[in-house]
């Protein structure tokens, strides 16, 4: 799960971190108030979301007084902030007020899982500011990696050698970087990044931006987390599939498809494509898919309005094909759809399963295998659009 | 021959208790696997299908041989249970467990490379391994393998059953099936296993499943290379997967422009792979190709003659 930048500064700031003062408001009152207690301008407003790229986007304002504070915040909340990073674009619904820092140079600070070494590593450059995957691009050398040995941790050598490599105060960014580390270890973080890491007039280390991303597989030893995630940043139908123990992805096409396991969904997505058409979403019951959640994922499934006809594949281990079908049957009623639904299945009494279909009267139609079954979904699909 | 499991190898099912670990013990063992013991934490003495429980793995060892361990346990468990299992001696751990957190996986990886570099942990988040015919230590459906002469590797669960069930049709069957799962840090990677493959006498192509993420298809590429001369297929799942979403494993997601499929087909073909582009053909085209390549080397033969 990700943090705002607001929950990650005040977790920043309880570590003893320098953040810039400041404060969230999730009203223009609230604002006010946060603007009188800081007491000073110049402030920086920054809307709360879940992308990156906000600057260009207008989701961040420096205001000189307290009109352009008011016209600053009344143009951020309620509104819905789209950049180039996520162009579908992110409800804003709060505010991160906070006093004015006087730059000098920007860098970039990050802990993240490098999956080539297995290990955590630390990535800084003195390209701050920018998408590290740019700077990455363009100059490799820019950026520093220290790999952290998973048994003894981050050692201040190597955050010493990274301090005299892109020029910071030495003492102050070990204390920094040994207490991000901290961070990221204690809240079994998948990403703790600092972009950009600013020294400001007097040479002094600021944390401009933080962002935090929480591993979801390890949310059961981190419930207070789990508890301040702003679920208005997600899909809602990807948090009501969450409830049901479902992987569920909006994507922009029109054919619906509903898959046991997710490299078989991610398969059959790419076999629409193949077969000409869009899938409408990524899908995964789960390997072992059991009539109520299969259930559960219909009702999700038909929700979506750019459905036009759906494709279920489902290859069963465990599961019975006559079963599969009882659930798909009860599915497709309580929901109460007309919407073609092509069924895939193989598994044991697969034939059963296929009669169980025919005869229920609804609008199924069996294939004989992924090829065929995502062909006439396809077909249907462009017929009703 | 096969790798890692045969009909030798006896399993000791963690979690046996449970209704997962008690329902696949079941399965393996009426698949014909040698499952000699389960291990439950003050369960020990009763008994599961027949199958005698234990308090700890080391008990396990002592009193009935076991050498493979197939783990059950709930994800907060999970580490230490791979833990435990490689401490008593086991030399095979499959890790069926899905969801264990990422800063514990690093820890035991980094624990498993550095004290048993010569175990073997597959998994996890993975349906397991299976030698058709011999044995079956995971979750897959047996009656959908079948034994012959390829070998599988795979990242996925039930695109790895779609792949072998079409092997299967077409009658070339499998060799072993592997599957190493779809976390980002796991016990055997794409690479090791292609290295076993290559050096088993009995399997005689490879077909490797791979889905975006990571770059382990990419490394894999890079061996087949330079050390196979086995003909390799693969199929790359998630052509359509749009960049920076997680697609159901913790490990198939494209961050930075990297981890395409389109950049895994590439490095795949240029090593000499062949790369299936409509999944639903899979077997069609290892069987059409194997049997063009064979027809040629006969033809080659009867010229040299």
């Amino acid at each position: 799960m990700k943090l705002h930048e607001h929950q990650a500064k005040e977790i920043l700031a309880k570590y003893g971190l320098p953040v810039p003062e400041g404060k969230v408001a999730f009203s223009l009152k609230e604002a006010v108030e946060v603007a009188e207690e800081l007491g000073e301008f110049p402030l920086v407003v920054k809307a709360q979301v879940h992308c990156g790229g906000r600057g260009k986007a207008g989701g961040v304002k420096i205001v000189k007084n307290m009109e352009e504070l008011k016209e600053a915040v009344e143009n951020m909340l309620g509104t819905v902030l789209k950049t180039f990073q996520c162009p579908e674009g992110k409800p804003v619904n709060r505010v991160w007020i906070e006093k004015a820092t006087a730059i000098d140079k920007e860098y970039y600070l990050g802990i993240t899982l490098d999956r080539s070494s297995e290990r955590h590593v630390l990535i800084a450059s003195a390209s701050g500011g920018m998408e590290i995957e740019e700077v990455a691009k363009e100059d490799p050398t820019a950026i520093i990696t220290e790999v952290i040995d998973p048994v003894v941790g981050l050692m201040p050598y190597q955050l010493r050698r990274v301090a005299f490599n892109i020029g910071l105060p030495v003492k102050e960014f070990v204390n920094i970087g040994m207490k991000l580390y901290r961070i990221y270890e204690e809240l079994d973080a998948s990403l703790v990044e600092i972009n950009p890491l600013v020294t400001d007039k007097n040479g002094s280390i600021v944390l401009l931006d933080a962002k935090i991303d929480v591993d979801d597989n390890a949310l059961f030893r981190h419930k207070d987390m789990e508890e301040i995630e702003d679920k208005s940043q997600l899909d809602p139908l990807e948090v009501e599939a969450n409830k049901y123990g479902l992987n569920y992805i909006k994507l922009k096409g029109n054919v619906g498809c509903m898959v046991n396991g997710a490299g078989l969904a991610m398969t059959t997505m790419d076999i629409i494509k193949l077969a000409g058409g869009e899938p409408a979403n990524f899908l995964d019951v789960g390997g072992g898919a059991n009539v109520e959640q299969i259930s559960n994922a219909f009702r999700i499934l038909t929700a979506d309005k750019d459905v036009k006809a759906v494709f279920v594949n489902i290859f069963g281990g465990i599961l019975r094909c006559d079963r599969l079908a009882q659930g798909l049957i009860e599915a497709v009623k309580n929901v109460k759809t007309d919407i073609p639904i092509v069924v895939r299945m193989e598994g044991t009494n697969v034939e059963e399963g296929k009669r169980m279909l025919k005869e229920s009267g609804l609008n199924f139609i069996s294939a004989d295998d992924m090829w065929d079954g995502a062909k006439k979904a396809v077909e249907l699909a462009g017929r009703y659009e | 021959m096969s790798i890692i499991v045969d009909k030798n190898t006896k399993v000791v099912v963690q979690g046996i208790t449970g209704k997962e670990g008690s329902f696949h013990a079941l399965q393996c063992k009426n698949y014909g696997t040698k499952v000699v013991a389960g291990v439950t934490p003050g369960k020990g003495g009763q008994e599961v299908e027949g199958i005698p429980v234990f308090n700890t793995v080391k008990e396990a060892v002592e009193e009935t041989g076991a050498n493979c361990s197939l783990i059950f346990v709930p994800a907060p468990f999970a580490p230490d249970a791979i833990v435990e299992a490689l401490d008593s001696g086991i030399s095979v751990v499959v890790c069926i467990t899905e969801g264990i957190p990422i800063h514990d996986m690093v820890k035991v990886k980094d624990y498993l490379k550095k004290n048993y570099p010569e175990s073997v942990l597959i998994g996890p988040n993975c349906p397991g391994i299976i030698t058709p015919g011999e044995a079956k230590v995971g979750i897959m459906p047996g009656h959908i393998f079948k034994k012959g002469r390829v070998g599988i590797v795979s990242r996925s669960g039930t695109l790895t059953y779609e792949a072998a069930y079409q092997l299967t049709k077409v009658g070339l069957g499998q060799s072993t099936a592997v599957g190493i799962g779809g976390d980002p840090v796991h016990g055997l990677s794409h690479r090791e296993v292609i290295e076993m493959f290559n050096e088993d006498p009995e399997t005689e192509a490879i077909l490797l499943i791979g889905e975006i993420g990571g770059t382990e298809e990419e490394e894999a590429a890079e061996y087949i290379d330079k050390y196979v001369d086995k003909p390799v297929f693969a199929y790359i799942a998630g052509i359509t997967a749009p960049p920076g979403k997680r697609m159901g494993h913790a490990g198939a997601i494209i961050t930075g422009g990297r981890g395409t499929a389109k950049a895994k087909m590439e490095a795949l073909k240029e090593a000499g792979v062949y790369v299936i582009e409509n999944p639903a053909f899979i077997g069609e085209t290892v069987a059409r190709t194997l049997g063009v390549l064979e027809a040629s080397q006969e033809k080659r033969t009867c010229e040299a003659d």
